[in-house]
């Protein structure tokens, strides 16, 4: 097994999926095969092999600190799913 | 059984650049709520960072003044959590490869030298501020539900972390105290703890005395000022002795530290760690500062606090060396001494007279202060505290007041008035029947008497405080 | 005015000249195209919407729903973005629109441009022109469809594992996946930032060009971009003397090619060989073992980052909840479908504490070796070139089931993306009655060559890029 239910649990709660119980089941199947499949890369010895996370050889790109407009508040709100006083409001956080 | 404290701190200083981290929305205070917000820090989809120069300059600097050696290559990382103040559900940080490492700073002290290893400073973007409604004090225990304001989010922030070598709360405060004075001195940051431009969580533990070893610490937060982080240390110093000495063990915890009672309070535990599964930001490139770029930074520092204290305490002494330093007062000082003033007493009429006042020491002139530090013992108190609170102001003068040292003291002129005021009964009658006027009649018989040589201020007392027996 | 439109076969450069000589206005070029959507969309599934009077005088144009449109509904294929209107333009649609190109619409993807065939689509899958029960690709499979199905003369998709490239090889018409950093990112829906990038879909290659040339150059926005070290020339031209031609064994004899598309290949290679260029054998021994592991362990972990910002908070449907985390919980799970669901579950995997060193890190050092691979390919080679598919168009339904078997599709078109080099597919016969695509892998900044080869071939091969059913 390349992964475990108990894992498949836990790697949802990171990425705060709530899975049903089908969905948990059939995902830890399809991710136990991709995982698989997807290993093989272990069998590569790349101790002295360096990462490559950008397949271009930028440095130093940014920009000066000066400001640029904000957007309007009709921009800002648009597509807001709850808004009160001019600010995104949420449930509050489940201690 | 004796115990040794061992304290690390974590601090964030918040940039004053005038825009954001990774975008160019304008960052200030007091605007309205998500009016300094754009697509980047609002985290719409498709919306990609753009690092601030400037904040990757500053940053540089922040790092030599502490001694740290600066990456050749540094790279932004993604700090992934879920919160509602984190749009992105990650922060943009670094982890393994910072700006700056591997520094310290040099603590004076009167029983030894305290060496705080900086272990490194990296940088970072600000979360954005909540309101929470309906819970306790505004804060997220019980609250119904959370306000987001994103003004704040995308502020660039230092992060700097210490090696666990404070070892006494007042050895922390005088280290923050060092610290925050070179920050601000550096122009990088107000570095205001009651603003929270400048924020300190402390990570604990204790160990007996004269032993190496490392127990487990736990971590204090909501410390909002440089005596309350003393005080919270202090306390959980305190708690964590209580537990090893009664033969229990300290758990890893986080506390706030309530500043009204002075206690710990602790947080509730999490299921589970955070785990934040960094990886290199794929959105940025590597950060390679030039050599040359940090030398000329490096040229560019202004002079430590630590070496002026230095040299100044070869003058003075440890204790009112650091407080002119990290008060920001030595330049004052030393121009002040240049100009003629014993140095002790330029101190304490410094940090003492001049800052009781609220004077703003940039406005002074060394010369005039020079004047009325030497001239102290012998003007009248009252001139004199009046003198130092005017010294800020633009083309002050010490000379009408150096002009009272004349006659100062309340025993000479008191015979002269006493002998005017028996030689004008009927005025004194008319006086105390209303004729308040006649005041300066008698103070000017008494000048006269003493050819002006006498303190007019003095004069008028001694002759108010007869006539109202 | 009023010279008749043949949408299926007009070109991009045929429509401007049409503009420019006046014998066409603006509005009746627009025209044309909505009538042909009305006609054929029906069937096909490629739009989402439409722009009901766009702006612009200009050769018309449809964009992939990942690319941010200011004042027009973008949703990346998912319910969680739905009815989401981007108060602002990706950079490549304020190009666009600078240039004057008209919106038609927004074209159909698998959800977060996740997938191989338009299936993964919230909103339905696309359907490809040639035979409506076969699957147009993906994950561009709306603006692809769109394209060979004369809906709109050109369109913009994006391409993070052959999403641009695999569609055109099903549809049979020129997808350019350009070199990484050429293309401005800005705004649009990000699913694998280290891969992501926009690129055209046209008829033509010299269509292709065109359109790069309006979209590509650094962008101060996306501190991933570059400037062109060379300026985009349009290819003319048939003679490929003096051209290096590599064919990498992995890639051309890969399990799963189909005898059909092999054989189409080959021709065309022989083809290129007639027109002067110098064909040689070479060899990537990783790309095909290796890439797709690599990929579909880079790809998902920055992706499960990269969609950790739809969480009901500042835009999207909101599932609610009674507290934050149920709040977020709910909107996630309902409005992802299964693809991003998996592949965010994957890449969180590949990225936690414990698994991150053997998972995600070591895929970043498999990329440097597959960069290595390519590198050395182009000391001897200008160009590279094999299938774009393994296969022809699958029918609806085929793969569906199976993730494994779907990713599959991408393993010719990942190992260059990986490598962050431009690939052009252009195709080059039928098998089954069905088009094949050739892929055109070019070093970094390679694009012009991949044009002049691409076009001499496309003339040699001659392909006609309307549907049978339609001719």
């Amino acid at each position: 097994m390349a992964i475990s239910r108990e894992e498949v649990l836990h790697v949802a709660k990171l990425a705060r999926l709530a899975l049903d119980e089908d969905e948990l089941e059939r995902l830890t199947a399809e991710l136990d095969k991709i995982l698989d499949a997807v290993g093989v890369v272990a069998e590569l010895d790349l101790a002295d092999v360096a990462p490559t996370p950008h397949p271009l050889d930028l440095i130093d790109v940014w920009a000066e600190d000066e400001p640029h407009e904000s957007l309007p508040p009709e921009d800002v709100f648009a597509n807001a799913p709850s808004e009160e006083a001019r600010q995104f409001r949420v449930p509050a956080w489940e201690q | 059984m004796s115990w040794e404290p061992v304290v690390g701190l974590e601090i964030h200083v918040h940039l004053k650049t005038k825009t954001k981290m990774f975008c160019r929305c304008p960052v200030g205070f007091g605007a309205a709520p998500n009016t300094q917000t754009c697509p980047v820090c609002l985290a719409f989809p498709g919306a990609l960072p753009v690092a601030n120069r400037v904040a990757v300059e500053w940053t540089i600097q922040l790092g030599l003044a502490l001694g740290c050696e600066i990456a050749e290559h540094a790279v932004f990382s993604r700090k992934n959590y879920f919160y509602y103040d984190n749009p992105k559900g990650y922060q943009i940080s670094q982890y393994d490869l910072p700006l700056c490492t591997n520094g310290n700073v040099l603590v004076p002290g009167s029983d030894g030298d305290l060496e705080v290893g900086i272990v490194r400073a990296h940088l970072e973007e600000d979360a954005a501020k909540t309101v929470h409604v309906g819970g306790r004090a505004g804060r997220s225990q019980g609250a119904d539900y959370s306000l987001v304001d994103f003004n704040r989010g995308g502020t660039p922030l230092v992060e700097i972390v210490t090696a666990p070598d404070i070892h006494s709360p007042d050895d922390a405060k005088r280290f923050l105290q060092l610290l925050r004075q070179a920050i601000v001195e550096l122009g990088v940051s107000d570095a205001e703890m009651e603003k929270g431009t400048l924020r300190v969580d402390a990570n604990v533990s204790v160990r007996p005395a004269g032993s190496d070893e490392l127990r487990t610490r736990t971590e204090i937060k909501n410390m909002n000022s440089f005596n309350f982080i003393a005080r919270g240390i202090e306390a959980e110093v305190e708690r964590q002795i209580a537990v090893w000495e009664s033969g229990g063990t300290v758990e890893p915890q986080t506390f706030d530290f309530e500043a009204s009672s002075g206690t710990l309070t602790p947080r509730r535990a999490k299921e589970e760690a955070d785990d934040y599964r960094y990886f290199p930001e794929p959105d940025l490139v590597p950060l390679e500062p030039a050599r040359e770029l940090v030398e000329r930074l490096r040229a560019a520092l202004p002079e430590s606090p630590v070496t002026r204290i230095r040299r100044i305490e070869s003058e003075l002494d440890l204790e009112r060396a650091t407080v002119l330093v990290t008060g920001g007062l030595d330049a004052l000082w030393s121009e002040t001494v240049a100009a003629g003033a014993d140095d002790v007493a330029a101190a304490n009429v410094i940090t003492n007279n001049l800052v009781g006042a609220g004077v703003d020491p940039g406005e002074v002139s060394p010369e005039e202060l020079a004047k009325l530090v030497s001239a102290r013992k012998s003007i009248p108190r009252p001139a004199f505290d009046e003198a130092v609170a005017k010294l800020g102001d633009p083309d002050f003068s010490a000379d009408p007041y150096l002009a009272q040292e004349a006659v100062s003291d309340t025993a000479e002129p008191e015979p002269i008035v006493e002998a005017i005021l028996s030689a004008n009964a009927d005025q004194v009658d008319a006086f105390r029947n209303g004729k308040h006027g006649l005041l300066g009649f008698f103070v000017g018989q008494v000048m006269k008497e003493t050819q002006g040589k006498a303190n007019p201020r003095i004069v008028s007392e001694l002759v108010r405080e007869k006539l109202s027996g | 005015m009023g010279a008749v439109v043949d949408t299926l076969r007009l070109t991009a450069e045929e429509a401007k000249a049409l503009l420019e000589r006046g014998e066409l206005s603006g509005a009746e070029l627009r025209e044309a195209y909505f009538e042909a959507i009305a006609e054929r969309d029906g069937e096909l599934h490629c739009f989402l919407r439409t722009v009901a009077e766009p702006d612009g005088e200009g050769v018309p144009i449809a964009l992939k729903d990942v690319i941010s449109t200011k004042g027009v509904e973008t949703t990346a294929g998912s319910k969680i973005l739905a009815g989401y209107v981007p108060p602002f333009d990706s950079t490549v649609a304020a190009r666009v629109k600078a240039a004057g190109l008209p919106l038609l619409g927004k074209t159909n993807t698998d959800e977060f441009a996740m997938g191989s065939s338009t299936e993964n689509s919230a909103w339905g899958p696309s359907r490809n022109p040639w035979d409506p029960n076969r699957v147009p690709g993906g994950s561009g499979g709306g603006s692809s469809a769109a394209v060979t199905a004369g809906m709109t003369p050109w369109a913009l998709g994006s391409d993070t594992g052959g999403s641009i490239k695999q569609p055109s090889a099903l549809c049979g018409n020129v997808g350019l996946r350009p070199t990484y950093g050429t293309v401005s990112r800005y705004g649009v829906v990000a699913f694998a930032s280290s891969l992501d990038q926009v690129g055209p879909v046209a008829k033509t290659v010299r269509d292709a060009a065109l359109l790069y040339s309006i979209i590509a150059g650094r962008d101060p926005c996306d501190s991933t971009t570059v400037e062109l070290p060379e300026p985009v020339r349009l290819p003319e031209g048939d003679s490929l003397a003096g051209v290096r031609v590599g064919v990498p064994t992995e890639l051309n004899e890969a399990e799963g090619i189909e005898p059909g598309v092999k054989e189409a290949v080959e021709q065309a290679i022989a083809l290129a060989q007639g027109l002067g260029a110098e064909v040689g054998e070479c060899s990537l021994p990783r790309a095909v073992r290796y890439g797709m592991p690599c990929y579909y362990l880079i790809a998902p972990a920055e992706a499960s980052s990269n969609l950790a910002r739809y969480d009901g908070v500042r835009y999207g449907p909101r599932v609610d909840g009674s507290s934050y985390q149920e709040m977020v919980d709910r909107t996630r799970d309902e409005g992802f479908g299964d693809e991003p669901k998996r592949r965010i579950m994957l890449g969180t995997y590949a990225l936690s504490a414990g698994y991150y060193d053997a998972f995600y890190g070591q895929a970043q050092k498999v990329r440097t070796l597959l960069i290595q691979e390519h590198r050395d390919a182009f000391e001897r080679f200008d160009l590279l070139v094999c299938p774009t598919s393994p296969t022809v168009a699958f029918r609806i339904g085929e793969r569906a089931a199976d993730p494994l078997a779907m990713y599959l599709s991408d393993v010719l078109t990942i190992p260059s993306c990986l490598a962050g080099l431009p690939g052009l597919s252009i195709p080059c016969g039928l098998s089954q009655g069905l088009p094949v695509g050739l892929q055109l892998i070019g070093p970094q900044f390679g694009e012009n060559t991949l044009f002049r080869v691409g076009h001499a071939l496309e003339h040699a091969i001659g392909f006609d890029t309307v549907p049978e059913r339609w001719r």
